[in-house]
C-alpha cells in the first residue's frame, strides 16, 4: 500500500507531467496552440471564474472551517498556479503552494475529500466555461477539452498528493511527539533528573528512552537520575537489560542512577535468571529513591520543616 | 543517485581506521542517518577496520548505500587476505581474544548493526558484511 | 598530532583535539605515564569530549592509563563523553570498569578535589 503511495509520488515531478522545456503537451504543436488560447481564456476571464469557483466551494460545502475571505484568497492563489501550469507545463511552483497550503489548512481540521472535492470543482468550472465558449463549434470544443482534461487531471493529482503527503508528515511528527511525551525527563531541582516510565518497553522504546535521557543529562548537566519503572507492567529480563544499559551509559557521562519502583520480587527474579542487578542502585519507591539522590546530591532533609531542604557546606 | 555510491578504503596502518570511519560517518550523514546512528556507524567501522590491521595486517573497507523499497541502509564490507578466523563462532563470543584485546570487536559490532555476517577461510582471508538500516 | 597536556597544580589535564590513531592514543598514555611520575600528581583527567567514537582500542587504552596513574597514586578521570557515544559503547559492551567518569572538565576537576580532599583529610573530615 505504502509502496504505491511512492510510486504516485515520484511519478509526479518529473515523468508524468515534464517540465516546460520538455513538455510532453508542446510536442504536438496543435495541442500547445490549443493551451495557449485557453489560457488566455482563463486569464481573461479570471475574476468571473474564480468567483464561481468559490461560491461552488461555499455551496458544496467545502472548507467550512475557513471563512469566505480565507476561502478566496486561496481559491485565487490556486487558480493563477492552476493557469500557469497549463501555460508552462511544469507543475513544481504547484507543487510547492499546495504543500504550503496544506501545511496551513491541515492544522484546522480540512480533510482529504475536501482538498480533492474543490481541485475538481474547479476542474468542472472551467470545463462549463470552455463548454459555453466552443459549444458551436463541436470539433474545436473536442481538441479543446482532449488538450485541456489531462493537464486538468495532473493539477487534481498534484494537490491531492501534496496534501496527503503533507498530511503524513505532520500525522509522523505528532506520534513522534506523543513517543516522547510518554517518557518526559523531568529535572526536580538543580542536577536531578526523573524519568517516569510508563507502559510496556519494546526495544525501539528502549533505546528512545536512552537517548532522551542521555541527551537530557548533558542539557541539564545532571548528576543524578532517578527511573521509576513502577507504570511498567512487565519487567523481564530483556527490559531489565536495557534497564542495566541505560544505567551504564549514564554512568560513562558521570551521572548516577536510581531506580525505584522494582519490586523485591522481580530484582528476585532477575536474579535467579542471570541479569546483574550489582551494578544498580535500586530503591523501593520514587519518594525513597528522590531523597537517596538529594544525599547524593548533598542536600539534607530537614524533616520537621514543611518542605525545607537546605543545602550543606 | 550520487556518483559517489560506493566507497573503498584501502586499510593498511592504524590511520587508516580513523579514515575509513570518518568516511563512513560522512555518507551516512548524506543518507539521513541520526546522530546515534552515526556513531554507532563509526564504531562499527573502527571495530573491522582494526581487526584487519591487528590480525591481518592489510585488506579494504567497502562503504555502499543499498535501497530496499523505501529503506535505505548502509552496507560495510572489510575484507582482507589474511590468515582467517579457524573458530568463527568462538571469535565470536563475548571476551574471546587472540590478541591482548578485550574480545568484543566481533560481538559488540554484531550487537550495533542490524545486519552481520562473516566467511573466513585460512586460503582466502576474512570478509564481515554488515548493515544499518535507516529508521 | 600529540595530545597537549596541561599541568594544573596537582592534576594534569589532557584535552583531545580530534579524532586519534591507536599509535597518538598510546602516545598519549605514554606521556601521561610519565609527566604523573615526574610531577608527583595526585589527579589526571582526560577530556575526551571531542571524540565521535569510542572503540575498544580507545577504551582499552583510557583503561591502562587509569592502571598505571593508579600504581603511582593519581586518580583518573574521563570527562566528556558524548550521549552517543555513550550509547554506542554500551551497545558494544564497552565499559570503563573502575575508571571514573564526569560530565565535563568543571565537573571532573570538582570530583577530583573531592577525592583528593577525601584521601587527605579523611580524619580531619569525621
Ligand atoms: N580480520 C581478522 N583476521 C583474522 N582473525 C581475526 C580477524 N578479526 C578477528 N579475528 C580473530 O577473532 C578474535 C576476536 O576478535 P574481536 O574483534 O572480537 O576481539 P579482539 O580484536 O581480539 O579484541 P578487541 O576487538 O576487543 O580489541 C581475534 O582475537 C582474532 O583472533
Ligand atoms: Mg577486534
Amino acid at each position: 500500500m505504502n509502496g504505491k503511495k511512492k510510486e504516485v509520488r515520484r511519478r509526479i515531478p518529473g515523468e508524468e507531467f515534464p517540465a516546460a522545456g520538455q513538455n510532453a503537451l508542446a510536442v504536438e504543436e496543435p495541442t500547445a496552440e490549443l493551451l495557449t488560447e485557453l489560457v488566455a481564456h482563463l486569464r481573461e476571464n479570471r475574476t468571473q471564474l474564480r468567483e464561481e469557483w468559490a461560491r461552488r466551494i461555499t455551496e458544496s460545502q467545502f472548507l467550512t472551517a475557513m471563512t469566505k475571505e480565507e476561502v478566496f484568497k486561496e481559491a485565487t492563489a490556486v487558480y493563477d498556479n492552476y493557469v500557469a501550469v497549463l501555460e508552462t507545463g511544469s507543475v513544481e511552483a504547484l507543487q510547492a503552494y499546495a504543500l504550503d497550503l496544506s501545511e496551513r489548512i491541515i492544522p484546522r481540521g480540512v480533510e482529504t475529500r475536501e482538498v480533492l472535492g474543490i481541485v475538481l470543482l474547479l476542474r468542472d468550472v472551467l470545463a462549463r466555461s470552455l463548454f459555453k465558449k466552443y459549444q458551436g463549434d463541436f470539433a474545436l470544443l473536442n481538441r479543446v477539452l482532449d488538450a485541456y482534461e489531462p493537464a486538468a487531471n495532473r493539477i487534481a493529482n498534484t494537490v491531492a498528493v501534496s496534501f496527503v503527503r503533507e498530511r503524513e508528515r505532520i500525522i509522523r511528527q505528532q506520534q513522534e511527539a506523543i513517543r516522547e511525551l510518554s517518557t518526559p525527563v523531568l529535572q526536580v531541582r538543580e542536577r536531578l533528573l526523573i524519568l517516569p516510565i510508563i507502559g510496556v518497553i519494546d526495544p525501539q522504546r528502549a533505546r528512545q528512552v536512552t537517548e532522551q535521557l542521555l541527551r537530557g543529562i548533558r542539557a541539564n548537566r545532571a548528576r543524578v537520575v532517578v527511573i521509576d519503572i513502577t507504570g511498567v507492567p512487565a519487567v523481564d529480563a530483556t527490559v531489565a537489560n536495557h534497564l542495566v544499559q541505560t544505567v551504564d551509559a549514564s554512568r560513562l557521562m558521570g551521572a548516577t542512577v536510581i531506580v525505584t519502583g522494582l519490586s523485591s520480587e522481580i530484582a528476585q527474579t532477575l536474579v535467579t535468571i542471570g541479569v546483574d542487578l550489582t551494578k544498580m542502585k535500586t530503591v523501593g519507591d520514587l519518594q525513597g529513591g528522590i531523597e537517596e539522590a538529594e544525599r547524593l546530591l548533598g542536600y539534607k532533609i530537614c524533616s520537621s520543616a514543611d518542605q525545607g531542604f537546605a543545602k550543606m557546606a | 543517485m550520487t556518483p559517489k555510491d560506493e566507497i573503498h578504503v584501502p586499510i593498511n596502518s592504524d590511520s587508516d581506521i580513523v579514515t575509513a570511519r570518518q568516511q563512513g560517518r560522512t555518507m551516512a550523514l548524506e543518507a539521513g542517518f541520526g546522530d546515534t546512528d552515526l556513531t554507532v556507524i563509526s564504531t562499527a567501522i573502527s571495530e573491522v577496520a582494526r581487526n584487519i590491521v591487528e590480525h591481518a595486517l592489510s585488506g579494504e573497507i567497502i562503504l555502499r548505500i543499498e535501497h530496499n523499497g523505501s529503506k535505505a541502509g548502509l552496507v560495510i564490507t572489510a575484507r582482507d587476505d589474511g590468515p582467517g578466523i579457524p573458530d568463527i563462532a568462538l571469535a565470536m563470543q563475548d571476551g574471546y581474544s587472540t590478541g591482548k584485546g578485550l574480545g568484543l570487536g566481533l560481538p559488540g559490532t554484531k550487537r550495533l548493526m542490524d545486519e552481520f555476517d562473516i566467511v573466513s577461510d585460512p586460503e582466502i582471508g576474512t570478509t564481515v558484511i554488515m548493515k544499518k538500516w535507516r529508521n | 598530532m600529540r595530545v597537549p597536556i596541561l599541568k594544573q597544580g596537582k592534576y594534569l589535564i589532557a584535552s583531545i583535539q580530534s579524532a586519534l590513531s591507536d599509535y597518538e592514543l598510546l602516545q598519549l598514555r605514554d606521556d601521561l605515564a610519565a609527566q604523573v611520575g615526574k610531577y608527583r600528581t595526585r589527579g589526571v583527567i582526560v577530556d575526551v569530549t571531542v571524540l565521535d567514537v569510542m572503540d575498544s582500542f580507545a577504551v582499552r587504552t583510557l583503561r591502562a592509563i587509569a592502571q598505571i596513574a593508579r600504581m603511582r597514586g593519581a586518580e583518573t578521570i574521563i570527562v566528556g563523553i558524548q550521549p552517543e557515544v555513550a550509547f554506542a559503547m554500551v551497545q558494544l559492551g564497552l565499559t570503563l570498569g573502575q575508571v571514573e567518569t564526569a560530565l565535563d572538565l568543571e565537573e571532573g576537576l570538582a570530583l577530583l578535589d573531592d577525592r583528593t580532599r577525601q584521601d587527605g583529610n579523611r580524619d580531619a573530615e569525621r
